[in-house]
């Protein structure tokens, strides 16, 4: 690559007006903003769920510091000292995996953690940022669109992971991963004749693959092609919160004044099924608004991922920003009724979740990648 | 930087495209889910706002029924009654303390039994109904009906209960069906037992619980907002449990838990060609259905100090020493090792003494039995002579051998809990006693005793092995799973290497002194031997008993009765073609011949389809 002309980006002292004091912190306003104001709806919403137990409250804030923390921290580092270090770090994530497999603690009967000393570790995390890095390095440096034998390589990067996790199993980690190696390709320019290519060949494994699920893995896509199947486990659940929402209608019942989840109807109300709570205490509306705020950080996310410069940060970017948007769309079209019941919690909204960190870091890896950009010129 | 050419203006334009793209895709996502809100929040709010504020929609489990336990000929063994329960309904009742205190005064309720209530209670759905007491009698009923109206959500609800029709009759096999404890309830699939009371405890009820319970089904119903039910919505029946049949014959088991008569002991009969366990006797056994529905503490004290000890499964975990029916297996592992040949003789004087050694190790043929070969050995039950062959063979060759017949480890049968048994080695007296093995301790391992410890269990399935020139098909009760009136699929475990068979005659001149131990006039249970239709060839033991200390507090004459030794006998038949392979044991009965070997006559015969003598 040509060597860009270079100028210094604004540092500390840059005292010109609060964003660019923002700025001067390699943050980006826009995302900021629109990431505090989910976590304060988060918040409130949780002091409703978790029937005003303060306890929890604050457990979800001090969570909500330390993954803020790590976004910020993220945010200082110019993106090419990562660049260096990507296929370390996916290798090392690989290994880890390879780890779990072999002598990974068994927790909830899946192999997902590995005990290092002081602290369990899960990582399939690491992997969740591992695998949108590596691919977006390995294609930064090939012409775009990829040719055949890069996308072949591309895609080994992501199957193995992905083979790795889902045999943990952790089926629904997995096809996160999965999506989020898919956008660094989408984005890279696949020609449009693999991607058909590529849904016919995933839809002619299909049965190899169901071969090779487990039995509550078979059961869930049972249950996501006819939730009736299991009206007492996930089943149970879906019909609850549809009642919740559908009866919040257009206003919503108010803030703690919800009865289906207060009734304890409604389960899993502070975690995956928090969105309910909130659609029937804050109706239509607070969806709406709700949803604008999630619309607005993906549209950011993606003006970003354009403005990046190079092709490493502009795919990292566009992956990391579409997988955020999988993750909201996943789960509250889960709690809506339009999608399978997976485990994945709503961002920043719902209680817990070792998933929160990971995804600040990706939005710590974002605005770095705006912040530390070099003026060519204006 | 590699050779290809990079546009970037062009990927630059080529990823704003795929960018715009996305952008399309998330926003359209953006309307089918405000979409699927519209739906729900404006042109269904009525409809939902109705179900969630006037009438709710529980869901309540239909708990799948048990499946049945059959023997190998359609005998049911475990069925389900159907039986009255006063049920609670949580979510339904303000105040539960009142309550159960109100319904104290009208029907018979345990501290034990609201314990295990308050525990189900923060395990279940608040709108499941959970029992509180099972099995109402009909003046509990009646009682309860006239006062219906004062307990909302409170019912009485016909539930099925495992029976078991034969009582004690082979309950150490069968096992039986508990409430759920704690314990249980951290392993279980909540949502499939959200329904079920029972899970099973021991036995083949506990081995095959995945099997016989089932799949659990659902009712959706509306109720209104006192709790009662407005109508049924919708249901997905339940997937009732797998039917079991095993392979025990009932009529050998009623056969020879009846011989026992009173006495304690253990018999185990096994098909050698299949592995499948025809009777498995455990005696003093106990009567399953008392705890179904939960013992009562007075009762269960009983059963638990009671010195016949009725809760201890003998053949599966009692351990006995072999005594002389191991010495068909030395024998073998003589000839077989060629240390020994079937002509060379052994005087026997009475006594026998290691070289450098005082001390006389007895016959119990105090004048001796003369010059003995192999077959005389057997017959007779001379302990010289293998005293003499344990000698040559050594605690390692006899210990390597005998492990080939399973002795020393588990069976692998279909039952939790399984002893091992004992097989004593060098190895294991260094591990476990820090001492080295005394020439004196294999003399007497010769003759079964010793350190030597076998479970009835084990006992029975060697000498499978012995029938069937060394062929392992490990033993297992359950014959076949069907969810019909038919039996569907085998199940057998995989089996253990085969013991290599050097020489086939080895095999069968053991076999053939076997069958000399009941026939022959000198054999020690030629009186079973008379007027078989068969050749059986079987093997007389006597252990003796260590188990008790005199210091014990016991009735002197029980004492007595307690330290006498145990009678053991194994056999199978026909001895050329074995279809039944046994082992009996009866505790403090004397000599072999005595008491085990009759009643393992009793049952081949039964087994066999013949008459009595």
């Amino acid at each position: 690559m040509t060597p860009l002309p270079h100028r210094t980006p604004p540092r500390w002292g840059d005292r010109r007006g609060p964003r660019l004091l923002v700025r001067g912190l390699h943050l980006d306003f826009p995302l900021l903003a629109g990431l505090v104001l989910l976590s304060l709806a988060g918040l409130a919403i949780l002091y409703s769920s978790s029937g005003r137990n303060m306890d929890m409250v604050i457990g979800q804030a001090m969570r909500l510091g330390i993954a803020f923390t790590v976004m910020f921290v993220l945010a200082q580092i110019p993106l090419h000292h990562i660049e260096r270090w990507v296929p370390w770090l996916f290798g090392i994530a690989l290994a880890l995996l390879f780890g779990v497999l072999l002598f990974g603690e068994i927790g909830k009967g899946a192999q997902r953690w590995l005990d290092i000393g002081l602290f369990r570790f899960q990582p399939s995390e690491m992997m969740k940022l591992a695998v949108p890095m590596m691919v977006s390095w390995y294609l930064a440096d090939r012409p775009l669109p990829p040719s055949a034998r890069h996308l072949a390589i591309a895609a080994l990067i992501v199957v193995v992971p992905v083979v790795l996790i889902a045999k943990q199993p952790d089926l629904g980690t997995a096809l996160l991963i999965a999506a989020s190696g898919v956008f660094v390709l989408l984005l890279a320019g696949v020609r449009w004749k693999y991607v058909a290519l590529l849904i016919l060949l995933v839809s002619a494994s299909a049965p190899l693959f169901w071969y090779m699920l487990h039995d509550y893995q078979r059961m869930r896509v049972l249950i996501f092609l006819n939730p009736e199947r299991d009206p007492l486990g996930s089943g149970y659940h879906i019909i609850q919160s549809k009642i919740a929402i559908g009866s919040g209608g257009i206003y919503g019942k108010g803030w703690l004044n919800g009865t289906q989840s207060h009734l304890e109807f409604l389960p899993e109300r502070s975690t995956d099924f928090i969105f309910a709570v909130f659609g029937e205490e804050f109706g239509f509306i607070g969806i709406l608004f709700l949803l604008g705020i999630y619309t607005f950080i993906v549209i950011r996310g993606l003006y970003i991922a354009t403005q990046a410069q190079d092709t490493f940060t502009r795919l990292l970017s566009g992956s990391l920003i579409l997988t955020f948007f999988v993750y909201t769309f996943v789960n509250t079209g889960m709690v809506m009724g339009l999608l399978p019941v997976v485990g994945v919690p709503l961002p920043l909204i719902s209680f817990g979740g070792t998933s929160m960190v990971t995804l600040m870091a990706s939005f710590g890896i974002i605005m770095s990648i705006h912040t530390h950009r070099k003026l060519l010129s204006t | 930087m590699r050779l290809t050419i990079k546009d970037h203006i062009r990927e630059s334009r080529l990823f704003n495209e795929r960018a715009a793209f996305a952008l399309v895709a998330v926003l359209l996502l953006l309307m089918v889910g405000i979409a699927r809100l519209v739906y729900l929040q404006i042109i269904s709010h009525e409809h939902f706002s109705t179900l969630s504020d006037v009438n709710r929609i529980s869901l309540v489990p239909v708990p799948p029924t048990r499946g049945l336990i059959y023997d190998r000929n359609g005998v049911v063994l475990a069925q389900n009654l159907p039986a009255f329960s006063l049920v609670l309904i949580p979510e339904q009742i303000s105040d539960m303390d009142a309550t159960i205190s109100e319904l104290r005064k009208l029907v018979t309720i345990s501290d034990e039994d609201v314990r295990r209530f308050h525990r189900q209670v923060k395990q279940k759905r608040a709108f499941n109904s959970i029992a509180l007491r099972f099995n109402l009698n009909d003046e509990e009923i009646a009682r309860f009906a006239v006062r219906r109206h004062l307990f909302p959500g409170v019912e009485i609800e016909a539930r099925a209960i495992r029976n078991y029709p034969l009582g004690t009759l082979a309950s150490h096999a069968i096992g039986y069906v508990g409430r759920i404890n704690e314990e249980e309830l951290r392993d279980i699939d909540a949502s499939n037992y959200s329904g079920t009371d029972f899970i099973g405890k021991t036995g083949i009820e506990r081995f095959y619980e995945n099997l016989l319970h089932g799949q659990v089904g659902f009712k959706q119903i509306e109720t209104n907002a006192y709790g009662r039910t407005l109508r049924e919505l919708q249901q997905s029946a339940p997937t009732p449990g797998k039917n079991l049949y095993l392979s025990l014959d009932i009529g050998v088991q009623r056969v020879a838990e009846a011989e026992f008569a009173g006495r304690r002991g253990a018999a185990v009969a096994i098909d050698p060609r299949s592995g499948e366990v025809i009777a498995f006797v455990s005696m003093p056994g106990f009567d399953p259905n008392l705890f179904v529905t939960g013992i009562d503490v007075g009762t269960y004290s009983e059963l638990q100090t009671s010195l016949d000890r009725p809760l201890f499964n003998r053949a599966l975990r009692g351990q006995y020493p072999p005594g002389s029916t191991l010495k068909p297996f030395i024998g073998l592992a003589g000839l077989e090792s060629n240390k020994i040949t079937l002509d060379a003789a052994t005087f026997c004087p009475g006594w026998y003494r290691l070289p450098g050694d005082p001390h006389k190790y007895r016959d119990w043929k105090e004048r001796g039995h003369g010059f003995t070969t192999m077959d005389k050995a057997i017959v007779e039950s001379c302990d010289v002579y293998f005293y003499d062959l344990a000698s040559t063979l050594g605690i390692d060759l006899m210990h390597d051998f005998l492990a080939q017949f399973s002795f020393g480890q588990p069976t692998g049968i279909d039952l939790r809990d399984e002893s091992s048994g004992l097989l004593p080695s060098r190895q294991w007296k260094r591990a476990r006693r820090g001492q080295p093995w005394y020439p004196g301790e294999t003399l007497i391992t010769g003759i079964g005793q010793g350190y030597t410890l076998t479970t009835p269990l084990q006992l029975a399935y060697a000498t499978a092995v012995l029938a069937t020139h060394g062929a392992h098909t490990p033993p297992h009760l359950l014959r076949a799973v069907g969810t019909g009136g038919t039996p569907q699929t085998e199940r057998l475990p995989a089996p253990m290497t085969n013991v290599p068979v050097k020489s086939r005659g080895n095999w069968d001149a053991i076999i053939t002194a076997m069958r000399h131990v009941v026939s022959s006039e000198r054999g020690t249970a030629q009186a079973i031997g008379r007027k078989a239709p068969f050749p059986i060839a079987g093997k007389t033991g006597t252990a003796q008993v260590f188990g008790i200390k005199q210091d014990e507090k016991y009735v002197e004459k029980d004492v007595a009765e307690r330290l006498r030794d145990h009678s053991l006998f194994i056999a199978f038949a026909p001895a050329e073609d074995p279809r039944i392979a046994l082992a009996v044991m009866v505790e403090n009965a004397g000599h072999g011949s005595t008491a085990a070997a009759p009643l393992a006559r009793k049952m081949i015969d039964q087994y066999l389809g013949n008459p009595p003598p």
